[in-house]
């Protein structure tokens, strides 16, 4: 082999010419692996190295935050998207560098905390490109999250606020747009086999100049969307909120000058993450462990683990994700590193430090490890567009290794709390609505899950997603004039579907859809938890059950209503086990169902989900177990089997002592029935996983990892993650079936001779 | 000095030892996993998840199903009190779920007043209407704004 030896000269030629003929700007790995905060600029080194007047920050903070809730509420007024009207959208700004400070107060954050990386990007790559650059008047879409974001549904308009020549900071708004021409209606398309079926995949580009968006660009986006009309109305709702804000940042400047609005962004990031290492600090040293199971891809049931192992030392953090699902290469649920930290991120601002500014600054004191090419840490090439399956399980993965961190704090930031439910149980749409438009997109139940119990007391029911306490549920009636849906069942909390504990999970509640007056109209679902359950309990609670949905088919059910109005009752788990209808099919299937299109009147139903309990059942207070009885939540067989409650079934009166003997009977049963964990173990524990299981991630040890190829199961270092090649499953159900039909052939043809 | 780790779990400094928060029961050294000093039950998740559809009608119930998930219940060996659950696909090793570094630990309380009843945490301040009506349930409701320690 030849030796090439390189001159200093040669090599800086060289990456001169590699930096002037950049084949394609992929997302850039520097900037998509980086959580943290930038170092100080110059300026910001040289106006933080004086004293501050802390009253002057807090009047320049105080200032930006009016600005940015004005911002946001202009989109929820304006905005056309279903995600805007319930909250689903945030304005923020950035420091010049690109380092998110501040966004809205009642904004999801989430957005913010991801469009830090597509700043950093038009900052890196655009700047100083002569086809490019960046001028005052300038906006850029974005809605790629593999160049940062959570998923491809959301757009967002980024825009660099100049002040005498020169850039002082980012503005930004962000909005769950939905439908993005995804293969599949709404834009979250489980049946992606290639980040080519994601429909809409906008790196950064420039859409808006002297503040006026190109109707080229725009009418080439529309040309690519099923709901153009959406796409229109909500570009135009991005670009006026963040001029508004604009106006007002340049008022902050008018007044109190380019010193005072810097300091501010950045002193208000670099606080942050001193308090986060000194919260650190204050946390026992050590590791904490704790695992999570999706059961679904979407298309098939396969268990794929989160595995999440959680060091404090010191005042520093270390997320290790080794030992996790690998990706699959033709499945939608994969995530990337960055969409993977901001939920996770997102997360720890919900449950565990709620009272910290938002801003990703808080991450700066964690640092990550990452198997390459797991679900969580996915490649460029995979496709990501149901990253919700393990998104939703990362914000509450946290929740139980840092309530065990937390417990013994002489002082709480927030109620310790068990996970909240952690999948995205609601329905998606999509077809002609009976204005004639074709449109895609997503109920608002995904903003109404249960809560995990607390400490101190019960968890909410249907209260918010699990990525933003205040997002709403949006009005059935304001969906039903734009949509054929018609909601037959919606706000009945779901009885003795809850995680069981001293501190019981708040509920999550039932959703009967149907439909009329469209000629084309399906549904979706895009959700695990149907064989394993989803929340995770916390200090001997329970979890949340397992979610199936179910469907009432071959039937109109508004025929039904006219002739037979009795026979309809407003409780899904009656209609399925009654089975009311003549003729009707009854099914359950799994939460994971692909777009279809359905017959007017038919039913699809399916139940927002409940978190996970918190602590011993028997330690629950029988008068909340009562009350539990009374508001309908529980059954009289839950109160006495599971909390082992003696009471009157009539009068509803608890008998103390005859439940203080039950609850005795039980620990003692306990006792009698528990075997010492070291004798467990030996008979419990296998050396792989069941051969029955299409299981992903590792076993026993975080460096092995199980996967699935091409319908075999494979074990690999975790060093070396192969990306998983699954079978399509009507393949799969179709040599299935014919090996039957062969098998009786088989036995039909023996029939005859004998 | 006694440092509380979980709602069930304590451990205590000087005599290095898990104990059990209900009955005080010394389960295992502070330095070992603590569910080795527990009892353990390998739950059938239809026991305590049970089916609200007929399973004679249907596959999916509500239930999880036993041959993916199962339920490990950890009593205390002393007074039967559910330490911790764990929902696991059968066979699949318990997690080794608290690692503490003890001598850190007594380094970091030798300068820290004992706690022994775990602190609530702050509650968001709550707007009560005057016609906010029946939420009499004796626990903690806190009426007014005043958020609490
Ligand atoms: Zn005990």
């Amino acid at each position: 082999m030849n030796e090439m030896t390189v001159t200093p000269e040669q090599k800086a030629l060289l990456d001169r010419f590699l930096a002037d003929n950049k084949l394609f700007y992929a997302p850039d790995p520097e900037i998509m692996e980086d959580h943290r905060i930038g170092p100080r600029s110059a300026q910001e080194e040289a106006l933080l190295s004086q004293p501050q007047d802390p009253h002057k920050i807090n009047e320049v903070r105080g200032l930006v935050v009016a600005a940015l809730d004005e911002s946001n509420t202009m989109i929820e007024q304006m905005g056309a998207a279903p995600g805007a009207k319930w909250g689903d959208m945030t304005t923020a700004i950035f420091t010049a560098a690109g380092d998110l400070s501040m966004i809205a107060p009642h904004g999801v954050g989430g957005f913010a905390a991801a469009v830090f990386y597509p700043i950093k990007f038009v900052i890196k790559h655009w700047t100083d490109e002569p086809t490019v650059g960046i001028r005052d008047g300038d906006g850029f879409i974005h809605n790629d999250a593999r160049y940062g974001g959570i998923h491809n549904t959301d757009q967002s308009m980024m825009m660099p606020v100049f002040w005498r020549g020169r850039v002082v900071c980012w503005i930004s708004a962000t909005i769950h747009e939905g439908e993005n021409g995804s293969c599949e209606p709404g834009g979250m398309p489980a049946a992606a086999e290639s980040k080519f079926d994601e429909g809409l995949k906008m790196p950064p580009f420039r859409v808006v100049e002297n503040f006026e968006l190109k109707r080229d660009l725009v009418t080439f986006l529309q040309n690519s969307v099923r709901d153009p009309k959406l796409q229109l109305e909500d570009m135009k709702v991005r670009l006026h909120s963040v001029l508004r804000l604009r106006e007002r940042i340049i008022a902050v400047l008018e007044e109190h000058g380019e010193d005072a609005l810097v300091v501010t962004l950045r002193q208000h990031i670099e606080d942050v993450v001193q308090e986060v290492h000194r919260r650190i600090r204050e946390l026992p040293d050590g590791t904490m462990r704790t695992v999570s199971f999706a059961d679904s891809t979407l298309r098939e049931s396969a268990l794929l683990k989160l595995n999440m192992a959680l060091t404090v030392k010191g005042d520093r953090m270390i997320v290790d994700m080794r030992g996790s699902s690998p990706e699959l290469l033709n499945r939608s649920i994969n995530a990337c590193q960055a969409s993977f930290k901001t939920m996770l991120f997102t997360g720890f601002m919900q449950n565990i430090w709620p009272d910290l500014p938002f801003t990703m600054a808080v991450f700066t004191p964690f640092d990550f490890i990452f198997d390459k090419n797991s679900l969580i840490n996915g490649s460029f090439d995979t496709p990501q567009a149901m990253s919700l399956i393990p998104l939703f399980k990362t914000m509450t993965l946290a929740c139980i290794p840092m309530a065990k961190f937390n417990y013994g704090l002489p002082n709480r930031y927030t109620a310790i709390v068990a996970p909240q439910y952690d999948q995205p149980a609601t329905l998606i749409y999509g077809g002609l609505t009976q204005h004639s438009e074709y449109t895609g997109n997503f109920c608002a139940d995904i903003n109404g899950m249960g809560q995990g119990g607390r400490a101190h007391r019960d968890g909410e029911h249907s209260v918010s997603p699990p990525f933003a306490a205040h997002c709403d549920l949006g009005e059935i009636e304001l969906m039903e004039e734009d949509l054929p849906m018609v909601r037959l069942g919606a706000f009945t909390l779901a009885r003795d579907r809850v995680g069981f504990g001293k501190h019981r999970s708040g509920l999550g509640y039932e959703q009967i859809h149907t439909y009329r007056r469209s000629g084309l109209w399906g549904f979706m679902t895009g959700c695990s938890g149907s064989l394993f359950s989803s929340s995770q309990p916390l200090f001997g609670g329970y979890a949340s059950p397992a979610y199936p949905l179910c469907k009432i088919k071959n039937i109109n059910i508004f025929d039904e209503l006219k002739k037979n109005p009795e026979k309809f009752s407003f409780d899904m788990i009656e209609l399925m086990n009654t089975q009311p209808f003549e003729g009707a099919s009854y099914s359950t299937h799994s939460m994971g169902m692909t777009f279809e299109l359905a017959a007017p009147g038919e039913l699809y139903m399916m139940c927002q989900g409940a978190g996970g309990g918190y602590g011993d059942v028997l330690q629950r207070d029988p008068g909340l177990v009562i009350k539990d009885l009374e508001e309908n939540l529980i059954s009289n067989d839950t109160a006495r089997d599971i909390y082992k409650v003696v009471f009157d079934a009539d009068t509803q009166v608890v008998d103390e002592a005859a439940t203080q003997r039950l609850r005795a009977e039980e620990r003692a049963a306990r006792k009698a029935r528990g075997v010492p964990y070291d004798d467990f173990v030996k008979t419990w524990v296998t050396a792989e996983p069941p051969a029955h299981l299409p299981y992903m991630g590792c076993w026993d040890n975080a460096e092995e990892v199980y996967g699935i190829n091409a319908g075999q199961r494979v074990k690999m270092p975790g060093t070396a993650l192969q990306s998983q090649f699954m079978l399509n499953p009507k393949d799969l159900r179709i040599a299935e079936l014919e090996a039957e039909l062969a098998a009786c052939r088989k036995a039909q043809a023996s029939g005859r001779q004998a | 000095m006694k440092v509380l780790i979980t709602e069930n779990l304590r451990i205590d400094l000087e005599k290095e030892l898990w104990e059990c928060r209900h009955c005080a029961a010394a389960l295992i050294g502070a330095r070992d996993n603590y569910k080795r000093g527990l009892l353990v039950y390998d739950r059938d998740p239809r026991e305590i998840h049970k089916p609200l559809l007929d399973p004679s009608k249907y596959p999916f119930t509500y239930s999880p199903d036993p041959r993916w998930c199962r339920i490990l219940e950890y009593y205390c060996p002393q007074c039967g009190s559910m330490i911790e659950t764990e929902y696991l696909p059968p066979g699949h090793p318990p997690v080794r779920d608290i690692e503490l570094d003890i001598d850190a630990l007594k380094g970091q309380w030798s300068s820290r007043d004992e706690v022994t009843e775990a602190p609530v945490g702050t509650d968001p301040p709550r707007r009560l209407h005057s016609h906010d009506h029946g939420h009499g349930h004796g626990h903690g409701h806190d009426h007014g704004r005043g958020a609490r320690k």
